[in-house]
């Protein structure tokens, strides 16, 4: 993460020696404000949009982050110059008004990176607006797709996906608690010590907010996955399995949330066993329940419905609902060894 | 007279200024120009969906207030989901003082239209289909309301749902009627709802005909104050196709209503023929739970005068046989557990003159194996309450001209 600020630095400094002549313009904050831009240009927050340098926007990464068909995310932030976030506990970082979320969905590496849609998270006096941009083939810009689409694509491990853009209303299907558009990644808990003090010594955000419980970091999964099961053996499997659900599921199941009405409540807070699943009999899962009894049936992942509609790619059983037409194998097997484990009673 | 013609021109002039048509013809990029359309449309405006089948690949959503979305006709404009791949329903409302009127859904892969959070909606002249007939495969609920105020679904028809048909949930001010509900596991099911009607229905070839039911750990409960009134609910026989888990699951073959936990609910002047496992059963929820603020046992549920056949000679329950034998033939109407909540109002009376049976179950959660069947001895006679203001809001009538 430190790496990544550094870079980041350079990139502007170097930018700035450099080509000082050439100033990038700032970015526009009247079409944060307000307006539905058609192309992703109109806002002016990356200089360079293939490589997404942003002279402005300050990139961050989760610590464990949503999986969306093994898409790799570029995040930044923008706050209006002067402004700053407010720390508010483990939770969400709270943005001023002109504040914006960047969100840049690429498969592949190097030059062979293919951008495919941009979601942005634009900060209204009114409350949040979700935009979703889907990028040209030149690459050189992204326009408006309000309604969505989807696009068959070569992922870089040979996979080939039918890949769903969100639409509009969708965005917000994901977003929204209790009505209102809210963002849902840049909680404190899910964002490294280093990257919340660099934003505090930089003056984005007004302090070092106290987080007790940190989301695992998802990297060490990934990084060790055949030795998953021993690097996070014991009472590390717990936290690295709640916060997989803390940020693939809670947005949605959680009281206020898009499903809210399910009683199941995946949030990382959530302590009560039954309100996360355990022997909680489904509601309204008709036929994604796959004739199974139980949310979660400790020591038996096979006799749980929520291991079975994450295994699931089929519209009307598979978990999430949107952005997902491939299985998430690494977390399907963290969530195995989870359920595994637990105590039967 | 004249300066009243006057009047009414200016408002519907005005009216005509403000909302917009949006007018979506069938063809190439339908999912787009359709998805878009809803997404544009201002409050008031009305989108409209030309004669067709609309053939689309992922879930339509709306969350714009005050919007109607019109078909030509519930076998005119058919929105085709065969081929979806993506979402959890066909559509999903999620905005207020929406009407849904004359036109189709086909074959969603999950729920038909769900309309969650949204206050004030109308369904009107809306079918929704799943043409393979009951299938475990098929998408769970057909109309799909959930944790909303004020919802009349008047004139739709829904088939081969593997959960409800027309279920609605966790939700108040309810009105369903003249609807036709079929081949469905459950036809209608009111669940953890308030103030609810349930009127003039036709609901055949379901697994279970209505079902009003209150369930646990979940974030609205306390289900009660239901009219299930004047409804035709017969041969309801089909073989359970709900996957297992579900409560539906649970249902009987050959169901006519069925109340589960819920207070107040009040049936009368249904025809109820051709059920032939319980026309009418009254119990309370059979699993164990974990949830100190749920009650689990029906109260004040009043069966009032109905038309039965009184043929109910193939029950779908252990023992069956032997059952109708011991009972002479035919068991009565009205199937009970046997449970009461201590302490509080009787869970059934009967006030009209359909005979019953007991499983004098003793306590809640009781395995069927224990029963103890014998004939019921009515608990009470029951009293009026006040069922003024149940149903959909008065004012959601005048949308359906």
């Amino acid at each position: 993460m430190m790496r990544h600020w550094l870079l980041f630095l350079a990139a502007c400094c170097g930018l700035a020696g450099a080509i000082s002549a050439r100033t990038p313009a700032p970015v526009n904050d009247a079409a944060i404000l307000d307006g539905t831009p058609r192309m992703l240009s109109e806002f002016r927050f990356f200089f360079r949009p293939r490589s997404q340098s942003s002279h402005s926007a300050i990139p961050y990464e989760l610590r464990t982050p949503l999986y969306s068909d093994g898409a790799d995310k570029l995040r930044f932030a923008y706050i209006p110059a002067g402004e700053q976030a407010i720390a508010d506990g483990d939770g969400l970082l709270q943005f001023p008004v002109g504040s914006a979320l960047i969100k840049t969905f690429a498969f592949g590496e190097g030059p062979d990176r293919r951008l495919i849609e941009t979601r942005v998270l634009l900060h209204r006096e009114a409350g949040w607006v979700a935009l979703p941009y889907i990028w040209n083939d030149e690459q050189t810009d992204a326009r408006l797709a309000l309604a969505g689409g989807r696009i068959a694509l070569t992922r870089p491990d040979g996979a080939e996906i039918s890949y769903r853009i969100p639409n509009k209303n969708q965005c917000k299907q994901c977003h929204v608690k209790d009505g209102a558009v809210i963002p849902i990644g840049p909680k404190a808990r899910n964002l490294s010590a280093e990257w919340l003090e660099q934003a505090v010594e930089w003056n984005r955000l007004d302090q070092v907010p106290d987080v007790e419980r940190r989301i695992p970091n998802w990297q060490t999964v990934t990084d060790h996955h055949a030795e998953a099961d021993e690097a996070s053996g014991g009472a590390d499997i717990d936290a690295f399995a709640r916060g997989y659900l803390d940020v693939n599921c809670a947005h949605c199941h959680m009281p206020g949330g898009s499903a809210s009405n399910s009683g199941l409540d995946l949030r990382w807070e959530q302590d009560d066993p039954v309100a996360y699943g355990v022997h909680k009999p489904p509601v309204a899962a008709g036929r994604g329940a796959g004739g199974l009894l139980v949310s979660i049936e400790p020591g038996a992942p096979e006799r749980s419905i929520l291991f079975h509609r994450m295994a699931s790619t089929e519209p009307g059983v598979a978990m999430p609902e949107l952005g997902k037409s491939t299985v998430d194998d690494i977390g399907l097997e963290v969530i195995r060894t989870w359920i595994s484990a637990m105590e039967t009673q | 007279m004249i300066r009243f013609t006057f009047a009414a021109l200016a408002l519907s002039s005005a009216t005509m200024a403000y909302a917009e048509t949006h007018t979506i013809a069938p063809g190439e990029g339908a999912q787009e120009r359709l998805q878009e359309a809803l997404i544009l449309a201002e409050p008031g405006d009305e989108v409209v969906l030309e004669a067709g089948r609309f053939t689309l690949t992922d879930g339509l959503s709306l969350d714009v207030d005050g919007v109607t979305v019109r078909g030509a006709g519930m076998e005119q404009s058919v929105l085709d989901f065969t081929a979806q791949a993506g979402a959890g329903e066909g559509l999903l409302v999620t905005s207020d003082e929406v009407t849904l009127r004359d036109f189709a859904l086909e074959n969603p892969k999950g729920d038909g239209i769900k309309s969650k959070g949204a206050d004030n909606i109308v369904y009107h002249r809306i079918r929704v289909t799943w043409t393979n007939g009951p299938d475990a495969s098929n998408g769970a609920y057909g109309i799909y309301p959930v944790e909303s105020t004020g919802i009349l679904i008047d004139g739709t028809e829904v088939s081969g749902a593997s959960d409800a048909g027309i279920y609605v949930g966790q939700s108040s001010k309810i009105t369903v009627r003249n609807s036709v509900a079929t081949d469905n596991v459950a036809g209608i099911e009111i669940e953890n709802s308030r103030d609810a009607i349930v009127t003039q229905n036709y609901v055949s070839r379901n697994t279970g005909g209505i079902l009003v039911f209150d369930l646990p750990n979940l974030p609205v409960m306390n289900g009660g104050n239901v009219r299930v009134t004047n409804n035709l609910v017969s041969g309801n026989n089909t073989p359970n196709f709900a996957p297992e888990g579900n409560i539906v699951a649970a249902v009987p073959r050959g169901t006519g209503i069925m109340v589960m936990a819920n207070e107040k609910v009040w049936i009368e002047g249904n025809v109820v023929h051709d059920n032939p496992t319980a026309p009418f059963a009254i119990l309370a929820y059979t699993q164990s739970y974990n949830d100190t603020r749920y009650n689990p046992y029906p109260r004040q549920v009043v069966i009032a005068q109905n038309n039965i056949d009184g043929e109910v000679n193939d029950p779908d329950l252990p023992g069956g046989e032997l059952l109708v034998a011991a009972f002479g033939g035919n068991l009565p109407s009205i199937l009970w557990d046997g449970l009461n909540q201590e302490g509080a109002q009787p869970a059934l009376a009967v006030t009209g003159d359909i005979p019953g049976w007991s499983l004098n179950l003793s306590r809640q959660s009781q395995s069927l194996a224990e029963a103890q069947p014998g004939p019921l001895n009515p608990t009470g006679s029951g009293e009026a309450w006040d069922m003024d203001g149940i149903g959909a809001p008065a004012e959601l009538e005048a949308r359906l001209k």
